[in-house]
């Protein structure tokens, strides 16, 4: 077997105490980024790159730091949203509108038991499906030619911009707003300037890491300014936590469905953990019919997004490490660090660095076991997290953006743009623009241009190169179906509003 | 004009796809040959954007509910206070910058000053604790000078010569 042989050296790895302090490190970091309303995943994952990049730690390492803080920001959004009815990330949406129901029946600890437990079980199920599937993927994406990889960066753009988001001309744009910035710089073929103003600060090209920080991190200041930080008082108080072991048996079956859904929608391409939680609500919401009573705060509510969200967080990174295509926000962002470390995800890295790939994977099964214990037995801890008032954490929050930036790229220019980006990000948050894309614009703008202009060299200009596959046909076809198809569904997937009080 | 905002975005969006392109079409092309070039790739975002640009200004969506007087002076403040923080950070040292920055901040998303006044001197020395020795970064805790002040007192003289020969080199110079 394969997978055990392979799953056996990642262990191996995985096991030295330095990786393990580093996964129960970021296990501990990421549950309380996540249960932070105003730090998710992608900004707590950014904030941290800087961070692991003065610790000077090796790859695998990094990966495993932050891949842990990524799985661990799945687990702890769910503990905001079930206490304070303010989803502690974007995937834990969902969670608010059973968790808090049943929060303010008295039943906080049963919610937050019966979340962790299918946040447990969708990520265990997605890690496992992950060391199967992604190597079979790895030998598929062997035969990806230029042709392939820009009808499937084609893809990722038009999923994210189609599924997630509410208006496509608006996610079509911030595509193409980040595409647009991945061209400043000097031309990978030509090797002259493009777009530099003759800026010598731009000669290089705008660093993705500082564009990320600034969207992510840096704009949530502003937004926080503009709120006066409301919404941050503890709005339930939290009994004795005991483990309802009937319902969470009942709802066995919720947790299996959801989990296979939820990974399937993390592994589209774009499309994320966000999805994947609507999805598995959604679903579960329609076959308990009314008698369910979804929205009241029943143990199936709360289930379904968990065990949703935290599988499809797993299936994200399977088109990241096997095709080099984040699978959303967060992924894109480890991506970031994979290519300034120097790694090029896609099918080599199964081949080249076995002990990248299958280390991580280890880790994240160990991990999965540490959240499991942290965010069920010792869940009080992270509650008392909640009373850090936003109007220290967010000083906080630039503090450490200003100084891990400073400290990668030692440069005046690189805190300025920094700061800009804070600002767009935060015009885009007000008028519904996503950004999402545009980091993902940034990081894939290069390579889906060289792809192009391979394909066309490789032709000799003849267009119809890039239709000359099947996998390149079917890529186009899924790139304009998940384009138009929302265009049509949406009235049908229309996102069901907060519970208010 | 019915939900300007989006209006507006969309002509900016319009305006900047066009410079985009054009700025494309501009750029020089190789010796070799190459049958795209610099300039396909580029042109086809802006093509891309300017069609965003125009669907937002046929089709708006409702105007988002923007900050107004007060508020918006506020966010203004935040900038500047971002813009100056990072160019005080190398010439003052960490700690000081750092606390007037995160005091201003915390004080801008809740008014309460003596919380604001803590946070700020709080973060200053916890954040330079653990930047500096529990990860190891290079930070300054205050200004060069003020350091070097206590350090070189072996000669003092040649501190105040220094100044002068460089400035008799740059009269030669001239």
């Amino acid at each position: 077997m394969d997978v055990v042989s392979n799953l056996a050296l990642g262990f191996s790895i995985a096991l030295s105490p330095w990786t393990l302090t580093l996964a129960v490190l970021g296990c501990f970091i990421g549950t309380i980024v996540g249960a932070l309303p105003g730090l998710g995943p992608s900004n707590g994952v950014a904030l941290l790159i800087p961070i692991t990049f003065t610790m000077g730690l090796d790859a695998t390492a990094a990966l495993v730091l932050l891949t842990a803080v990524y799985y661990g920001a799945m687990y702890g959004g769910r503990i905001s949203s079930i206490l304070l009815n303010i989803p502690g990330d974007e995937p834990a949406m969902m969670t608010t509108l059973d968790g808090y129901p049943m929060a303010k029946a008295g039943r906080a600890g049963d919610a937050l038991v019966i979340s962790g437990v299918a946040s447990f079980v969708g990520a265990l199920l997605a890690t496992v499906a992950l060391a199967l599937i992604a190597p079979q993927l790895a030998r598929v994406a062997y035969q990806f030619g230029p042709a392939e990889y820009f009808a499937l960066y084609l893809l990722a753009f038009t999923t994210l911009g189609g599924v997630a988001s509410k208006n496509q001309a608006k996610a079509a744009f911030a595509s193409a707003l980040g595409l647009a910035i991945a061209m400043i710089g000097l031309d990978n073929t030509s090797g002259m300037p493009r777009f530099t103003g003759g800026e010598l600060h731009l000669a290089d090209g705008i660093d993705f890491l500082v564009a990320i920080v600034g969207l992510f991190a840096v704009s949530e200041v502003f937004v926080f300014i503009e709120s006066h930080g409301r919404g941050s008082a503890l709005g339930v108080k939290l009994e004795k936590v005991t483990v309802p072991w009937r319902e969470i048996w009942h709802t066995r079956w919720t947790m299996l469905r959801c989990s296979v859904v939820g990974f399937v929608a993390g592994v589209l391409p774009g499309a994320g953990a966000s999805l994947g939680s609507f999805l598995t609500y959604m679903m579960e919401k329609s076959l308990a019919g009314e008698k369910g009573g979804f929205g009241t705060g029943v143990p199936k509510g709360v289930a379904a997004p968990e065990a949703g969200n935290n599988s499809a967080a797993g299936g994200a990174l399977v088109p990241m490490l096997t095709l080099g295509v984040p699978g959303s926000g967060t992924t894109a962002v480890l991506l970031a660090v994979l290519m300034t470390l120097n790694i090029t995800p896609g099918p080599t890295l199964f081949a080249e660095r076995p002990e990248v790939v299958w280390g991580l994977i280890a880790s994240l099964l160990i991990a999965n076991v540490v959240l499991l214990l942290m965010n069920v037995p010792l869940v009080t801890i992270f509650v008392r997290v909640l009373s850090v008032p936003p109007a220290v954490l967010l000083p906080g929050v630039m503090m450490v953006s200003f100084v891990g930036i400073f400290s990668l790229t030692g440069s005046y220019f690189d805190l300025l743009l920094m700061i800009a980006f804070g600002v767009l990000g935060w015009l885009c948050r007000k008028v519904d623009i996503p950004t999402v894309p545009i980091i993902l614009g940034i990081l894939l703008g290069n390579a889906m241009e060289d792809n192009l202009r391979r394909a066309m060299v490789l032709s000799d200009g003849d267009l119809g190169y890039l239709f000359s596959s099947p996998i390149a046909i079917g890529l186009w076809v899924f790139a304009v179906a998940g384009f138009v198809a929302p265009l049509f569904l949406r009235p049908l997937l229309r996102r069901p509003s907060r519970v208010t009080d | 004009m019915t939900r300007p905002s989006d209006r507006l975005i969309g002509l900016a969006i319009l305006l900047g796809a066009v410079a985009f392109g054009v700025a494309a079409a501009r750029l020089p092309l190789p010796f070799f040959s190459d049958p795209m070039g610099p300039r396909t790739f580029p042109l086809i975002v802006a093509v891309v954007m300017g069609l965003c640009g125009l669907t937002m200004v046929l089709r708006p969506d409702p105007d988002p509910g923007w900050p107004r007087g007060g508020t918006l002076l506020q966010l203004a403040v935040a900038a500047a206070v971002l813009v100056g923080y990072a160019y005080a950070l190398r010439p003052l040292g960490f700690l000081i910058p750092t606390a007037v920055a995160a005091a201003i901040l915390s004080w801008q998303i809740e008014p309460r000053p003596l919380r604001a006044l803590l946070a700020g001197l709080g973060l200053s020395v916890g954040l330079f604790v653990l930047f500096r020795f529990v990860l190891g970064l290079g930070l300054l805790a205050f200004p060069r000078e003020w350091t070097d002040a206590r350090a070189p007192t072996v000669a003092p003289a040649a501190g105040v010569e220094a100044p002068d020969t460089t400035d008799t080199t740059l009269g030669t110079g001239d």
